[in-house]
């Protein structure tokens, strides 16, 4: 049974699609990938999809399904590398991809991801010291 | 009119036979010097139609032909199944409209991906839907 590989790096979990994926393959990937985030507390998931030429209404909804289940588990879902083409045939095709962030590339969509989960963190460092003392 | 230049039926029953029709799909765009954001157009709406086809009507076949209008090339497509039919075409065509507690995107969003749509039902018999998408649509 093929399997896509979940690699860790960091608290971010990443995800390469190397080929177009058939139903089975999508939704082992959702259940992978979602336990995956549950057990190592990541805080961002990568998808890169530039090796994918087709995204239907269905693979739509399993990278959708991703995002909003890890969110739950608060961790962002970044997307990366979508093909134009893909990209256009999504809009007309009409699907919303809720909760699903994009970037060009896998660096880009790692700062994405490192601005996105850094802020509460930073203010939480602004914090006066004191404050955690007082507690 | 529409001329039928070459004709290729694929039977669906199981999930790769949806992998090999969207192959032959993009061999036949290809071939007729299709666009790549035609191709993707035309997999994407084969891919919603086929899966329609799989869930609600356990499968079908589909008709792959070149066709000409005289001044350009175009990717015919008929997928037939000896399904339930659709009750109520037109609530069918809405985004949205779903009896698979689903998005109720596949035929509303194929007919926006393609130049040509149309679809036939009856109920007890089955469902015929036509596109077409021409190689510079
Ligand atoms: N081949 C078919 N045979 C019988 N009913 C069909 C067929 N194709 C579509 N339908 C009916 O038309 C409805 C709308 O189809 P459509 O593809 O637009 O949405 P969906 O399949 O429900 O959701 P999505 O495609 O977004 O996952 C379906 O819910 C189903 O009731
Ligand atoms: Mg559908």
């Amino acid at each position: 049974m093929d399997k896509i590989p979940i690699l860790r790096m960091g608290s971010f979990l990443l995800v390469t699609i190397q080929v177009d994926l058939y139903d089975r393959l999508a939704l082992n990937l959702e259940a992978d990938l979602v336990q995956m985030v549950q057990k190592t507390n990541a805080r961002g998931v990568l998808i890169d999809i530039s090796a994918v030429s087709i995204v239907d209404s269905f693979m739509g909804r399993i990278i959708g399904n991703i995002a909003s289940m890890s969110k739950i588990l608060d961790a962002e879902t970044v997307v990366v590398g979508m093909q134009p083409a893909v990209a256009i045939t999504l809009i007309e095709l009409g699907l919303p991809l809720k909760g699903v962030h994009t970037a060009l590339n896998m660096e880009k969509g790692m700062d994405l991801l490192k601005s996105m989960i850094d802020t509460p963190e930073e203010e939480a460092n602004d914090q006066p010291l004191d404050d955690f003392v007082a507690e | 009119m529409i001329l039928s230049l070459s004709k290729d039926t694929i039977k669906i029953s199981q999930e790769q036979d949806v992998v090999f029709l969207k192959n032959r799909v993009k061999e036949t765009a290809v071939k007729i010097k299709m666009g790549l954001v035609n191709q993707t157009r035309i997999i994407t709406a084969a891919s919603e139609l086929v899966r329609n086809m799989m869930r609600y009507a356990n499968g079908g076949n589909c008709v792959i032909e070149v066709v000409s209008s005289g001044r350009v090339n175009g990717v015919r497509l008929t997928f037939t199944d000896k399904g339930p039919g659709i009750p109520d075409i037109a609530a069918a065509m809405r985004d949205g409209f779903s009896t698979g507690r689903s998005l109720g995107l596949g035929l509303p969003g194929t007919k926006r991906l393609v130049n040509e749509f149309d679809i036939k039902s009856k109920v007890g018999e089955g469902t015929t839907v036509t596109i077409v998408k021409w190689a510079n649509g």
